[in-house]
């Protein structure tokens, strides 16, 4: 039993512990100085009507497709080049470099380069005789922006995901329909695709879990703003906790979300069919 | 020039702008930083700036003085950089030793050894893994607060010192795909399971495990929320929770970008550093979780 120990402790004071009192905190108001009060549901209730609540998931919901739809379509397109081309690990690591950096760094650096001013992209912009545009400054472009943040940091990272995927493809698959005229793209989607399913819903779980708690990015650039159209939920949740001291709210909110993703979690497992594969 | 010769040149030049895009920004970020503060309003375009310089550098790491610093653009606020770097190094060195070992011995267990509510335990590790860790963080910032740990080492390592279910998880595919036969040799010999581990199990998989450990050490490295709520004092403060306070005192109007890149170049060595000591391991532990996934 040595061996399960330490491990089993720490789950118990670090997971589930915390777990039954933010259940608690949940039906009570409390504001992290005073004694928490017991409320009922009432925190749920106000939940309910809380517009900034739903906002938060739609936008949180909107930049999960984005950035899942340009993670997943990116790095799909780079898998299958590296696939193809080359085993060159240096590439590879190259490719890396983006996820290795700190998601604080990451927004800093292209908050710079999307600077409504002396960024770097409206100086492109401006080259081909476009308007200067407040990349995380205008309501509409913000949380494209962030997701294309967090695509350029993760994509590389997805990518190795799947060549690796790709890898433990059969090669004969690819040589028996090469003698039968399949052409390259033919063969992506008839033979690729559908072989990498297994992995393909690994990858889409965990992004689709990873992008709900999106924090870092917005913390450093938007702050939630403008107006509300980068309040995604994590942030709101922080918010509350830490701007607001609302603790038993954002325990509501926050045992909410994993509710949520909970529900979202099964049925794209369900869905996929993540366990079986085709290959064997 | 046959078609499929035109395919494959596509093919390289789409990687190479892939390449390209996954790196420029943090070219531009160099260029940035080597950039004089008062030049930077007129000479942001050009791919190197007309007087490259090192002052930011200077200023950012506190080796100018405060009149220099604000006279060169910046806020008069410097990175306590090698004190937030050891922190850093602290942080991320004690969780990644540690829990990859606890965690090793966990999935060991999970994997290996045959005890009753095995599998209802470990059913209670996957469910946590979906668990978003904002839910757990409240709660667990509350505790570090009323421990009185807060802005100290063990307030910041305790809740990922011993386990995340992640790593348990993790841990417990990999040993499932060992092939037991060198086990079944050392348990002929009577030997019991915590010799066989440390004996036999360790040292066979000390390359992938090290693989394993850098992710991790990728992850706390990178952490910005929990070291931001409970170590953001001048003391305990690490890198990420550095960077976001130095952006906070550049004023909002016009940020000292120079000085930002600066230190914001600083923050990535340590990762490029990773990248050229460690880059096949950190290539196949991620390749690693593909196949297992």
């Amino acid at each position: 039993m040595g061996f399960l120990a330490p491990v089993c402790l720490a789950f118990a004071v670090f997971y589930l512990y915390p777990a039954i009192r933010g259940a608690w905190y949940s039906l009570t108001d409390w504001n992290l100085l005073s004694e928490p009060t017991f409320v009922g549901l009432d925190n749920y209730a106000t939940l309910v009507s809380d517009p900034l609540f739903w906002n938060a998931l739609k936008v949180t919901g909107y930049y999960v497709v984005l950035t899942i739809a340009l993670q997943i379509v990116g790095g799909l397109g780079l898998a299958a080049l590296l696939h193809r081309l080359t085993r060159s690990l240096l590439i590879r690591s190259l490719l890396l470099v983006p996820w290795l950096v700190p998601s604080v760094t990451t927004a800093l650096l292209w908050m710079w380069l999307l600077d409504a001013n002396l960024g770097f992209f409206n100086h492109v912009l401006r080259g081909v005789g476009l308007d200067n545009q407040g990349f995380l400054t205008s309501p509409d472009l913000a949380l494209p922006s962030v997701a294309v943040i967090n695509a350029w940091s993760g994509v590389g990272y997805t990518a190795l995901l799947l060549y690796a995927g790709m890898l433990l493809i059969p090669p004969q698959i690819y040589e028996a329909a090469a003698i039968d005229g399949t052409g390259e793209v033919r063969q992506f989607f008839s033979i690729t695709m559908p072989l990498l399913r297994p992995i393909l819903a690994f990858v889409l779980v965990v992004s689709l879990i990873g992008s709900f708690q999106l924090f870092d990015t917005i913390a450093v650039t938007t702050k939630g703003g403008p107006v509300n159209a980068t309040r995604v939920v994590y942030f709101y949740i922080y918010e509350q906790a830490f701007t607001h001291f609302k603790m038993g709210y954002a325990s509501a909110l926050a045992l909410s979300l994993v509710l949520i993703l909970g529900v979202l979690t099964f049925i794209q497992l369900r869905l996929l069919r993540a366990s079986t594969s085709d290959l064997t | 020039m046959n078609l499929s010769k035109i395919g494959r040149l596509v093919a390289w030049l789409c990687l190479i702008a892939a390449l390209v895009i996954s790196l420029f920004p943090l070219y531009w970020m160099l260029r940035t930083a080597i950039t004089p503060g008062r030049e930077l309003a007129a000479d942001n375009a050009g791919l190197l700036p007309g007087n490259p310089t090192l002052f930011n550098f200077e200023r950012v790491l506190g080796l100018a003085t405060r009149e220099e610093a604000r006279a060169a653009g910046g806020s008069g606020a410097d990175l306590n950089f090698f004190l937030y770097l050891r922190n850093s190094i602290l942080y991320t060195g004690l969780i990644t030793v540690v829990q990859t070992l606890m965690c090793a011995m966990a999935g060991y267990a999970f994997a290996r050894l045959r005890f009753r509510g095995r599998d209802t335990l470990f059913g209670l590790f996957v469910a946590a893994l979906i668990v978003p860790p904002i839910f757990t963080l409240l709660p667990n910032f509350v505790l570090v607060k009323d421990l009185g740990w807060l802005n100290t080492l063990p307030g910041l390592v305790a809740p990922t010192l011993l386990m995340t279910p992640f790593a348990v998880f993790f841990l417990r595919q990999f040993f499932l795909g060992i092939p037991r036969e060198v086990e079944q040799a050392a348990l002929i010999d009577g030997a019991g399971a915590w010799t066989i581990f440390w004996r036999v199990v360790l040292p066979m998989t000390k390359g992938p495990l090290l693989t394993l450990a850098l992710t991790t050490a990728v992850w706390t490295w990178n952490d910005y929320l929990w070291p931001l709520l409970v170590a953001p004092g001048e003391e305990s403060r690490v890198l990420t929770a550095a960077l976001g306070i130095f952006l906070k005192q550049s004023p909002n109007t016009a940020p000292d970008w120079t000085g930002l890149m600066a230190g914001s170049a600083l923050s990535v060595i340590p990762v490029l550093l990773l990248v050229a000591f460690f880059g096949r391991r950190l290539v196949d532990s991620i390749q690693f979780s593909g196949m297992k996934g």
